[in-house]
């Protein structure tokens, strides 16, 4: 077994929701689909939901406002799973919610333990 | 109670009590003696009740039995009066006597320090587990053998280099620490749970429910709820579930002691007063903000209790158990998931989903996948049946899946 990430990529999505606990708002498409992929045991971890605030820093101390500025797409998140071959983390990620939403994609990558 | 049946629910629920307080008046390192004078103990109700008839009180002959029978060893075993009996004199009285103290109160606390003790970070989880079987629940190493899928002589070797580390390690029969309490107590609660689960489902059993099992693991559990260190919130939260499993007992039985499923239980069987306890545990684990897998099992197992609301009550038991595998997988939990979608979203949805779960060698895979194909393809569904009777195990499991299988089949003539 073999450990992968996905980083899910998209146009800026605005607002952040939350509950009054401070917990993420979690869509019932995204509990679907992270739940059913963590039924066929692939889920190493739910990983993290990037907020919206967010500074680039660049060569001779130069720093740029957000991650917005000029792209089209942000990295949303991130998550980690196991399979036995990166073909198979494809096919979960043909699944993934932020396909459905403006400029949604999913980059899967392996990952290089790192001792 | 039968005379046969009486001495094996006897060393069921007084085995480890009295165990317990031998183990807390010898100390950790004489584990073993104190099981072996318990053991002798029943040998000796086995071989004397038979002719001599049953005792009024069984369990106080049990207590004075063994009892006496420590003081005994403790006067003519060489060993003990130079290693042991010097120390108890110096800490008990001038009567240079062993006190062995079989008081309720002494029995709760010492298989609580027990609990904790066995429960010892220096030996490994699963040798953790043997050992509480063993000791605070009196199965037997065959048993336990059972419940690992191992051998006898796999859990004997486990089990003696367990108490040797104990020894070694002079583990103090007493609770720990506040700072420790968080770590050590999860591995008190699987053997717990473990416990319960093996009254409850017992699939590798004739006797389909062992009801005793699930009470003595509900009454260790309520025993940490009931002490200020141990009463925590995820404590509370694992009580709550075993209650409201526990509510369907009379329900999931027939009179033939056939198992009944959920869905063609007689509700008025449910027993409300554990079901009230059941959220009355839920509610007092609702506090912190740590959500452990037994919240979400709770939950999930609240909501099996509620009737009358089907829709909402499925699309919470979907998402509880969306959120319960993201924590933690497990084979069931993933079924249980497949099956909560099915209700929510239809069969058709939930067969490729189901078929992803790749749990081909479990006879709950196959049975799940035959109540899908129920309504979809018959010829599937029964062929899934028939290869769910194959792997199981359970002669009350095989029964049911014939009854679906039968019941198919009379649609398929029609």
């Amino acid at each position: 077994m073999k450990e992968f990430v996905m980083i899910y990529r998209s146009e800026p999505m605005g607002e952040i929701k939350m509950t009054p606990e401070g917990n993420l708002v979690v869509s019932k498409e995204w509990e679907n689909w992270m739940g059913g992929v963590a039924a066929q045991n692939k889920l190493v971890s739910p990983g993290m939901r990037l907020g919206n605030e967010g500074r680039t820093v660049k060569p001779g101390n130069m720093i740029t406002n957000g991650p917005y500025a000029e792209v089209k797409e942000i990295v949303g998140g991130l998550s980690i799973f196991r399979a036995e071959s990166i073909e198979e983390v494809l096919e979960l990620a043909k699944s993934c919610p932020v396909l459905n939403v403006a400029g949604g994609n999913v980059e899967v990558r392996d990952i290089i333990v790192m001792n | 109670m039968q005379e046969k049946e009486l001495i094996p629910y006897l060393y069921r629920t007084e085995f480890r009590k009295i165990t317990a307080v031998l183990c807390r008046s010898l100390g950790i390192e004489h584990i073993s003696i104190a099981e072996d004078l318990v053991g002798d103990t029943f040998l000796l109700a086995a071989e004397t009740w038979g002719f001599k008839g049953v005792p009024q009180n069984p369990a106080a002959w049990l207590y004075t039995v063994a009892k006496n029978k420590a003081k005994d060893l403790l006067k003519r075993n060489a060993l003990f009066s130079q290693k042991i009996s010097p120390q108890i004199q110096y800490t008990t009285d001038e009567k240079h006597e062993l006190e062995i103290d079989l008081s309720i109160q002494n029995i709760e606390d010492s298989q609580l320090q027990m609990m904790f003790a066995i429960c010892y970070p220096g030996i490994p989880p699963e040798a953790q587990i043997g050992l509480s079987l063993r000791i605070l629940c009196g199965f037997g190493i065959d048993e336990i053998a059972d419940a690992f899928l191992t051998n006898k002589e796999t859990i004997n070797k486990r089990l003696y280099r367990a108490k040797e580390k104990l020894k070694q390690d002079n583990v103090k029969i007493e609770l720990p620490s506040d700072v420790e309490i968080d770590k050590r107590i999860e591995n008190v609660l699987t053997t717990l749970y473990l416990l319960f689960n093996e009254g409850y489902y017992s699939s590798s059993r004739n006797s389909v429910l062992r009801k005793d099992l699930c009470l003595e693991a509900m009454r260790l559990t309520h025993m940490l709820t009931e002490n200020e260190i141990t009463d925590k919130p995820y404590v509370s939260a694992l009580l709550a579930l075993m209650c409201f499993h526990a509510s369907r007992f009379e329900a999931r039985i027939d009179p033939k002691g056939e198992l009944i499923l959920y869905e063609d239980q007689d509700i008025s069987l449910w027993n409300n007063e554990l079901i009230l306890r059941g959220e009355y545990y839920l509610n007092k684990a609702a506090t912190g903000n740590h959500l452990s897998k037994y919240h979400l099992e709770a939950a999930i197992a609240y909501w099996h209790t509620v009737t009358g609301r089907d829709a909402d009550k499925w699309v919470k038991i979907l998402s509880l158990y969306n959120q319960l595998l993201i924590i933690e997988y497990s084979p069931i939990a993933a079924l249980n998931r497949t099956y909560a979608l099915a209700k929510v979203y239809g069969n058709e949805q939930a067969i490729p989903e189901a078929e992803k779960l790749e749990l081909g060698s479990s006879h709950l895979y196959h049975t799940l996948l035959g109540e899908l194909y129920s309504t979809v393809d018959t010829c599937k569904a029964i062929r899934h049946f028939e290869q769910a009777i194959k792997l199981s195990r359970s002669a009350a499991d095989k029964k049911v899946i014939k009854n679906k299988i039968s019941k198919l089949q009379e649609v398929k003539n029609v």
